[in-house]
């Protein structure tokens, strides 16, 4: 059956419930078929969503090219010689076995929209009636123009995106000599998960304070001062990693130059530091930004929050840190997977000729670990509001830690367990 | 419903699906529907007069939690109803 034929049969069952109402086969949510790009947080829930909600009548088809899926919430604790890689490691079996999710291990290349086809890297071609785009983050290279090459990338690692690189990052700080300097530069906001450099700072403090204690970490941040759980992460700073620690806000990259370990500062000054960690300014990733998605700055996907609908082109929807976020809304594997569930049920609703969810809430609860044993997390509710058209958090809601605690770490490490859970199986 | 969509919720009214769609966003801690991890509340096929009192202990600030006093803050009475209904018709 032509998709337009089966939208035709849904649109005749809006007016004839009682031929429906006894049906045990949605005959013609079988028809319709979903592609998903990118099996992080939010397409990979998206995928499984998009099964159960439509009582596994709609095809999911999930374009992924990594084997496993490795989570980028906790990889600092690997980074930081804690856990190790299989503790963030998880197999997408699940969706495949329980949930019925066709996977397809290759990388999507290109968006024919007005074929409504995804182009794989092999050659291949996917159909689909909708298309759910989690593409995740690329980096902006070209604001860094020494960081062209491969060799340099290899050298100077971002580990923004957990798998090798995280394990290269964990490597090179074994390797560091004790008294040397680990240097961090974090971007201008926006970019992916905005507490994390600061814990990623805080972890390596510990782990040098417990294998390497001359040693030193030096944070440069674009940014005028800490972006998220700011006291909290300042107190450890100055309490726990006195003599570990320096914070230097307003200070944006130029450039980096590799081959001497150097980072060259836009206000002029050069930092040597025997491990340089450099996180780059980030957009939407290439399959968004080249098929025209990215219309906010050229950097973000603009979309309608009731569905996830690109505003720039129809029956695609983005999600995830790809997003042009709203007013406080975190770029964070939770809210990733927020989104893909009122994504999912958006897409079951308009292909059963239904209104999408007019009024959806969620929430965002993001942890950072401070030490190995003590963390504090952000927790926040957002709502849709019809006068702005956009999410907005609820006021009076939401709010931070009390203190940094070994009962946050424990709940952070809960909350990976369950969210990996909700994700993928 | 139109549609015979959402196996569990077959025959349900469309606040079944708000309810539905309200209650996924609580499963990214809470495992809806795999069941809840290590100090995390289980949440399907509860007592919903169990579920509300919770609710509103943490809204009203009668009880502070870790953190669920924070997120109770952000839904409305009818919300905490509706969740509450929606988790108890779920199997435990």
């Amino acid at each position: 059956m032509k998709r337009r034929q089966w939208l035709g049969w849904a649109g005749a069952g809006a007016l004839m419930p009682g031929w429906l109402s006894g049906c045990t086969t949605p005959l013609s949510a079988s028809r319709a078929k979903v592609v998903v790009v990118g099996g992080g947080f939010g397409g990979a829930t998206a995928a499984k969503y998009v099964r159960m909600w439509s009582d596994y009548g709609i095809e999911v088809t999930l374009v992924e090219p990594n084997p496993r899926f490795v989570s980028c919430p906790l990889s600092n604790l690997v980074i930081s010689q804690v856990s190790d890689m299989d503790d963030i490691t998880l197999s997408y079996s699940t969706l495949v076995k329980r949930h019925g999710v066709t996977l397809v291990p290759e990388r999507a290349t290109a968006i024919d929209a007005d074929k409504r086809i995804v182009r794989l890297a092999g050659g291949g071609e996917l159909p689909y009636d909708r298309l759910i785009l989690s593409p995740g983050v690329d980096f902006m290279w070209e604001t860094l123009p020494g960081m062209a090459t491969q060799a340099a990338r290899n050298k100077v690692l971002h580990a923004w995106k957990a798998g090798p690189q995280t394990l290269a990052l964990r490597q090179q700080l074994k390797d560091m000599p004790n008294g040397g300097v680990y240097a961090i530069a974090v971007p201008l906001a926006p970019y992916r998960c905005s507490p994390a450099p600061y814990e990623r700072a805080c972890l390596v403090a510990d782990y040098f304070t417990r294998v390497k204690p001359r040693s030193k970490v030096l944070i440069l941040d674009a940014n005028e001062d800490v972006l998220s759980k700011t006291a909290f992460f300042k107190g450890a700073w100055r309490t726990r990693y006195p003599d570990i620690v320096e914070y230097r806000p307003g200070q944006a990259l130029s450039d980096v130059d590799a081959a001497s370990n150097t980072l060259k500062l836009e206000f002029g000054g050069e930092i040597k530091a025997q491990v340089l960690n450099v996180v780059p300014p980030m957009r939407a990733a290439d399959i968004a930004y080249q098929s025209g998605l990215a219309t906010a700055n050229q950097r973000w996907c603009e979309v309608d929050f009731l569905t996830f609908e690109s505003k720039a082109i129809p029956h695609i929807h983005v999600l995830g840190d790809a997003i042009q976020i709203a007013p406080m809304m975190a770029k964070s594997g939770h809210m990733a997977n927020q989104h893909g569930k009122v994504c999912a049920a958006a897409v079951v609703a308009l292909l059963s000729g239904q209104s999408p969810n007019s009024t959806p809430i969620y929430n965002n609860t993001c942890y950072s670990f401070i030490s190995k044993d003590e963390a504090i997390h952000v927790a926040s509710v957002h709502v849709y509001d019809p006068a702005t058209l956009t999410m907005q958090p609820v006021h009076g809601a939401g709010g931070l830690s009390r203190l940094p605690n070994e009962v946050e770490a424990r709940a952070a490490r809960a909350w990976g367990l369950s969210i990996w859970a909700d994700t993928l199986s | 419903m139109v549609l015979c969509l959402g196996g569990w919720a077959a025959g349900a009214s469309a606040n079944d699906v708000q309810g539905r769609n309200m209650a996924a966003a609580c499963s990214g801690c809470h495992g809806t529907y795999q069941g809840a991890h290590d100090g995390v509340a289980p949440l399907a096929g509860g007592s919903k007069d169990d579920f509300v009192r919770r609710m509103q202990d943490y809204k009203t600030g009668r009880k502070q939690a870790n953190l669920m006093h924070q997120l109770a803050k952000g839904y409305t009475d009818a919300q905490i109803e509706q969740l509450g209904s929606y988790f108890a018709s779920l199997k435990k």
